[in-house]
């Protein structure tokens, strides 16, 4: 497992946003210091808030968004030297939404062909098949090669979708929010789908979901972010049973487990997001911190490694 | 409980379409008390937000409701004339939309949207009706009320437009209160807060509370009763204790196997699942709607299967097995 598939380290990204009439632009850091190691394997989980930057993250890892700072190395081999359809085989996205991420006027086995197809890949006579076994394997029956994207259901569309991200057998697949758009009864085949999927052809998942019931029941390893930081990373076991950073501990207790003798947590963490633009002074989390003390506005805590993870909190330096 | 606030019978509504009649709801009944907080939950499409606007009598033109009975606060309201339903709706009974922009309107300030509803409904001064909207926005959380009464609904963040359109709602101090999926769209963090301040509120005011939701974590949190639909059916109710520790219907407990669980499912391992799609609902449609992705599917399934009382006080469920999981007319042990 000590097989590194991505090394990312000290990325950054900045977005130049208007700041309203008269008042020009401003920079918006929506990646800002990021290191983040993903061993071959693992399923590592990224949570935070919506805006706190891990769309922007997974779109810097798929070579769909250009870094400002920092490495990306994927096999070893640094992101920005690998030509487009290299960097195509080797990592691929599997998107929210199974409604717009596929081809209307494409039929499913053309959708799924397309990445052999862009490829050049070898012996084109043998493509076919190919759709035919990762159809059979993501399970949609083979009557529905020439169906289109509107005559099948939900949770079908997003089987041709990962059909389509797997064909070409790579190392890494990266799923922003692959079940949320879907039912309970299909974003549970669909994850027992990754599941068997990952331990069948050997895979690598980046994970980011906001539902944390799905995330601790896939992922291995979990990396909180808030405001364009990680603030805690440990394996997954680890990280429910003991949460460390506040933002961490506040996200748990949030969670709504499905049990009717409990009620809704009050976690006292004020709902409103800081604005990106204007980041709070010292630790970005600290005015909705419960725990926070005078250090924690005036500098920003870094990040310390402890034996079963990572956390970044004036709490545990 | 209170006294019953919404009494809901055999609610029906149809939609004529080029290829025939969509039957999205057929015959739904439900009742909500004061102080009580139901809540519906099914699959997509299977006809909650379509109920509740039949409810609100905000259907789209063409389709067609139906029902035996729709009473608020003892007073019959399937045969109301536009005019007088207008004033119910924002008034005695609040509706949160799925899509919040759906209703604050992008070109008027939060203020003058929180003005005019209650002084829609009310006779009082502009004076008055922007106190109370600066206390409501204070309510539900929102600092520096004052000044967001200037600002636009594109002007605020998510969680922030949910809490204004809950203080909109809350204007004309409502007895029901209708959420199709207030939270659906929001971080974890902010829904939890979100629906504290509902629950919270429901009390202080002694309101029902309706909540639409597919998310069964917010189910078990928040609910007194529990229905859950199924292709247009209303397949199970009861108590959420009972809903969760003893589901009767095969498509609830196949729901319930879906979810991790933690404590309960193992990381890593298979969940539960529901192979197959929901039915088409258009053109007749007879027999249990489940049957077609039930386990323990029998021949008799082709037929329209009874209410039954479930394992618990008020719990009842449509479906052909007797509640020990029998085979109609089979004795109690095979
Ligand atoms: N192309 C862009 N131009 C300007 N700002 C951007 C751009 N893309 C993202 N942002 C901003 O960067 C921040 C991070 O956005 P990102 O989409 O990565 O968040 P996220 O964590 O994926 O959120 P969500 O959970 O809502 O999907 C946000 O403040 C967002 O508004
Ligand atoms: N205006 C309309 N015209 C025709 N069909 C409609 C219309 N509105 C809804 N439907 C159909 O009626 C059925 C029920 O829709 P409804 O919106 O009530 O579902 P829902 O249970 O609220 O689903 P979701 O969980 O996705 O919000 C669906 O099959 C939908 O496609
Ligand atoms: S009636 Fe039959 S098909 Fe329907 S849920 Fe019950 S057992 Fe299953
Ligand atoms: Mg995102
Ligand atoms: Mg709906």
């Amino acid at each position: 497992m000590s097989d590194t598939v991505l090394e990312a380290r000290n990325l950054t990204c900045t977005f130049m946003i208007s700041a309203g009439a008269f008042r020009g632009r401003r920079p918006l850091h929506a990646v800002n210091g990021v290191d983040l190691t993903v061993a071959r394997g693992e399923v590592l989980a990224l949570v935070g808030e919506s805006g706190c930057g891990k769309t922007t993250l997974a779109k810097i890892f798929l070579g769909l968004q250009e870094p400002s700072g920092g490495t990306v190395r994927l096999n070893g081999q640094p992101l920005s030297a690998l030509a487009r359809l290299d960097r195509a085989r080797f990592v691929q996205p599997i998107f929210q939404d199974p409604y717009s991420s596929l081809n209307p006027r494409k039929t499913i086995g053309e959708i799924i062909a397309l990445p052999l197809r862009v490829q050049g890949a070898p012996n084109p006579a043998s493509w076919r098949s190919q759709v035919e076994d990762i159809m059979a394997l993501v399970g949609l029956r083979p009557q529905l090669h020439d169906s289109y994207p509107n005559q099948l259901s939900g949770g079908q569309r997003q089987r041709v979708a990962i059909a389509r991200a797997l064909i070409n057998k790579p190392g890494l697949v990266i799923c922003d929010e692959p079940t949320s758009a879907l039912d309970v009864s299909v974003q549970s085949q669909i994850l027992n789908l990754l599941q068997d999927l990952r331990r069948d052809l050997n895979l690598t998942y980046i994970v980011i979901s906001h539902n944390l019931a799905v995330v601790e029941h896939i992922a291995t390893r979990v990396a909180v972010m808030y405001l364009g930081r990680i603030v805690e990373e440990a394996d997954t076991e680890t990280l429910f049973a003991r949460p460390r950073h506040p933002y961490t501990a506040a996200l748990l207790e949030s969670v709504l487990t499905p049990d009717p003798s409990l009620g809704i947590p009050n976690t006292q963490l004020g709902a409103t997001f800081p604005n990106p633009v204007d980041p709070p002074s010292g630790c970005a989390f600290h005015p909705r911190c419960r725990r926070a003390t005078a250090v924690c506005a005036e500098r920003a805590p870094r990040p310390v490694s402890l034996t079963d993870g990572t956390v970044a909190c004036h709490l545990y330096d | 409980m209170g006294e019953r606030i919404l009494e809901v019978e055999n609610l029906t509504v149809d939609i004529p379409l080029a290829v025939g009649t969509l039957h999205p709801v057929q015959g739904i009944s439900f009742h909500v008390d004061r102080g009580e907080t139901l809540c519906i939950v099914g699959e997509s499409g299977c006809g909650k937000s379509l109920a509740s606007l039949a409810i609100m009598d905000l259907l789209p033109k063409r389709a067609v409701r139906r029902a035996d009975r729709l009473v608020l606060d003892g007073k019959d309201i399937l045969n109301l004339p536009e005019s007088r339903m207008c004033d119910i709706r924002g008034n005695t009974m609040g509706m949160i939309f799925q899509e919040p922009m759906t209703s604050l309107n992008p070109v008027y300030t939060i203020g003058n949207q929180m003005i005019e509803t209650l002084r829609r409904h009310r006779r009082v001064s502009v004076e008055d009706a922007r106190d109370r909207a600066i206390s409501l926005l204070e309510k539900v959380g929102i600092s520096a009320a004052a000044s967001r009464l200037g600002q636009y609904p594109h002007q605020l963040s998510g969680g922030l437009r949910q809490r204004v359109m809950i203080a909109m709602m809350l204007m004309c101090g409502p007895d029901l209160i209708i959420a199709d999926e207030p939270t659906t769209a929001l971080d974890v963090t902010i829904q939890a807060q979100i629906l504290l301040l509902l629950a919270e509120l429901q009390r202080e005011f002694n309101m029902g509370l309706i909540l639409i939701t597919h998310d069964l974590g917010v189910v078990a949190r928040i609910a007194d009763r529990v229905a859950v639909m199924y292709a247009g059916q209303m397949v199970e109710q009861g108590s959420a204790a009972s809903i969760f520790t003893h589901p009767a219907h095969p498509y609830t407990r196949g729901l319930l196997d879906c979810i991790p669980i933690p404590g309960k499912t193992r990381r890593g391992q298979p969940l539960g699942s529901i192979p197959g799609i929901v039915p088409s609902l258009i053109g007749t449609v007879t027999g249990c709607r489940f049957a077609a992705r039930c386990p323990r599917v029998l021949d008799v399934c082709a037929t329209d299967p009874p209410f039954r009382d479930g394992p618990a006080p008020g719990q009842a469920y449509r479906c052909h097995l007797d509640s020990t999981g029998s085979e109609p007319g089979a004795g109690a042990t095979p």
